[in-house]
């Protein structure tokens, strides 16, 4: 491993991430409107047969959204570096594949997670009270492996895909259904059971229970069940993306 | 002499299109070679190809003593490259930018401190460090890419068309370092270029390379020696056919063309030979109205070679105002 590589390509995506403070504040904006959307609109309506109000259930699956998108659009980003040329120059160096890899997904899921932890904090303020326990930490381990599993899934796509017609049908086909079909919004069990059945394959739904369990104390797994799930896809993930990226072009 | 890079028959091709044809090359070390070609000659996926960043259809290259295909990351170690297109990423400053290629060539603070600030001299960028490279002119991005292709100090440093979009001086400066990187660290330098001064200026060898394939290879001064020497064009007054055939008596002439009154004499070393050819038409009787001297460039061996010129469209453009002028003087 080049840890040099790995560490220029994370403090890069910290740089750019601090400086983008627009670009921050659009990526929280649309899990907080969904988040008072659908919060606040349903919060009366559905009950839960864990007897917690919708917010608390709610508010995970958002933070598991925000993840998803993020992390894709991070991942994908590969396709901008190639257009702008910047991979190329990333690409010529002495360092492992495995290790551009590696960068990207430790800065994309850094960024990440900064901004799910933002996202924690302000639903505190529309009435979202997290349970304190031993494990309420252990949502920030989900929330990387979520990203990283979504970086590491984006990178395989933006290895292969060389035009943004094809980064729009990623996002239409891959990363919308990825968030219906799991338990963002819905508990599984109130969803039709072939929905039930695709949600099972997708990692979404375990690191989403894996996060209510921490910040709620509900969990629809064990937590461990969910974190073993999660390490398990994101192994597969970040293997298949060190070799498409290895595969990949420069232009 | 040991080969800094020897390219056996490696081709590249696009679906039909053979980018790349077949071509052998050696670099010895401490040269600077020139690679000369119209647009799309396939320079730049050449050295794509000697860089280890797109593989090659077929044949195989040594570069700084390992095999591009077998020992990728030896060769990374010891090359650098300066693209051709832009390679910089935008959201960071210019310090930035520069302090990553270092990391990622792992050099330490102290040294990286160093050299980050020596290159940034050359360049003239002192004082631009710390801004985006999006707030950056053309020409800055590109005397940036430039320093940082140095700061690792390659063993074998790629130019791909270097100064392109850059001013005279600027270009002259780059001219010097380059020359001044050869001679005192011995770094062997393969360079793409359209300005034949360029390559006249800085290069050992030059190749010239049209449609995929080299077609020529030497120093420069033999490569023009191959058109037989410098063409003195001789105004004649009157008895052109007269002036012809009292210069095919002498061995010294090698070609003999021209008409409506102008004559072009081919000769080795023409500046020396106007005066005699002067004294040869006065004895003869033969008034001589005004005499120029061509000396040939590589632009001209590049026309003897291919049938057309480097940078057509410049070639096309003097043309059209040429034509311009005269079609007002009508
Ligand atoms: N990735 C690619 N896919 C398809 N064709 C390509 C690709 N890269 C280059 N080509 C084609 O290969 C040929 C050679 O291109 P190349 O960039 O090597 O030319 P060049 O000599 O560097 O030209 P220039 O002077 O314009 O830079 C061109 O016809 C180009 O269109
Ligand atoms: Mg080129």
């Amino acid at each position: 491993m080049d840890t040099n590589a790995i560490y220029v390509l994370w403090l890069r995506d910290m740089k750019r991430f601090l400086r983008a403070k627009s670009r921050i504040i659009g990526m929280i904006m649309m899990p907080m409107f969904f988040l008072l959307g659908l919060g606040l609109g349903f919060n009366g309506l559905i009950h839960l047969s864990t007897g917690g109000s919708y917010l608390e259930f709610l508010v995970p699956g958002i933070i598991g959204m925000s993840l998803l998108f993020t992390s894709i659009t991070s991942g994908t980003a590969v396709l901008f570096d190639r257009q702008f040329g910047f991979l190329k120059e990333i690409l010529v160096t002495p360092n492992s594949r495995a290790s551009i890899v590696i960068g990207r997904v430790a800065g994309g899921a850094t960024t990440a997670v900064l901004q799910s932890i933002l996202i924690v904090i302000v639903s505190l303020f529309i009435g979202f009270q997290p349970v304190i326990s031993s494990v309420t930490f252990t949502a920030i381990i989900f929330m990387l492996l979520i990203a990283a599993t979504f970086i590491s899934l984006g990178l395989i796509f933006g290895s292969i895909i060389n035009d943004f017609q094809g980064f729009q049908l990623v996002t239409n086909f891959v990363t919308l259904p990825l968030f219906f079909l799991s338990n963002a919004i819905f508990p599984l069990s109130s969803l039709p059971s072939f929905v039930q059945y695709i949600s099972y394959a997708n990692p979404l739904t375990y690191g989403i229970d894996g996060i209510r369990g921490a910040l709620t104390g509900t969990s629809t797994y064990p937590l461990i069940l969910d974190f073993t799930v999660m390490v398990a896809f994101f192994i597969i993930m970040v293997i298949i993306a060190a070799y498409a990226f290895s595969k990949t072009d420069v232009d | 002499m040991e080969n800094a890079i020897s390219a056996n028959g490696i081709s590249k091709h696009f679906g039909q299109l053979k980018a790349v044809d077949n071509v052998s090359f050696n670099v010895h070390e401490g040269e600077i070679f020139g690679l000369l070609g119209p647009n799309g000659a396939g320079k730049t996926t050449t050295i794509k190809m000697l860089t280890t960043l797109i593989p090659m259809t077929s044949g195989s290259a040594v570069v700084a003593g390992y095999g591009v295909k077998k020992s990728q990351n030896d060769v990374r170690k010891r090359i650098g490259i300066i693209f051709q297109d832009p390679s910089l990423d935008d959201e960071l400053t210019g310090w930035e930018n520069l302090e990553f290629h270092a990391i990622l060539y792992k050099i330490g603070k102290q040294k990286r401190t160093d050299k980050i600030n020596e290159v940034l001299k050359l360049v003239e960028l002192e004082d631009k460090k710390d801004i985006l490279i999006k707030d950056y002119s053309g020409g800055m991005k590109r005397r940036l890419e430039i320093a940082r292709g140095l700061i690792h100090e390659p063993k074998v440093l790629f130019l791909d068309e270097p100064t392109v979009g850059l001013d005279p001086q600027t270009r002259r400066k780059i001219w010097d370092y380059i020359k001044k990187l050869n001679e005192t660290h011995g770094t062997t330098v393969i360079l793409t270029t359209h300005y034949i001064e360029e390559a006249d200026y800085l290069c050992n060898r030059v190749a010239f390379v049209d449609h995929g394939k080299l077609v020529a290879l030497d120093t420069p001064e033999n490569l023009k020696d191959k058109l037989g020497g410098d063409v003195v064009s001789v105004q004649v007054n009157g008895k052109t056919e007269d002036f012809k055939k009292l210069f095919k008596k002498h061995a010294w002439v090698k070609t003999i063309s021209g008409h409506d009154g102008s004559v072009d004499l081919t000769v080795k070393e023409g500046e020396k030979k106007i005066p005699e050819i002067v004294d040869i038409a006065r004895k003869a009787g033969i008034g001589i109205g005004g005499i120029s001297l061509h000396k040939p460039s590589l632009e001209d061996v590049f026309i003897y070679y291919t049938g057309k010129a480097i940078r057509e469209e410049e070639a096309q453009g003097w043309r059209g105002i040429i034509r311009a002028a005269r079609a007002k003087h009508r």
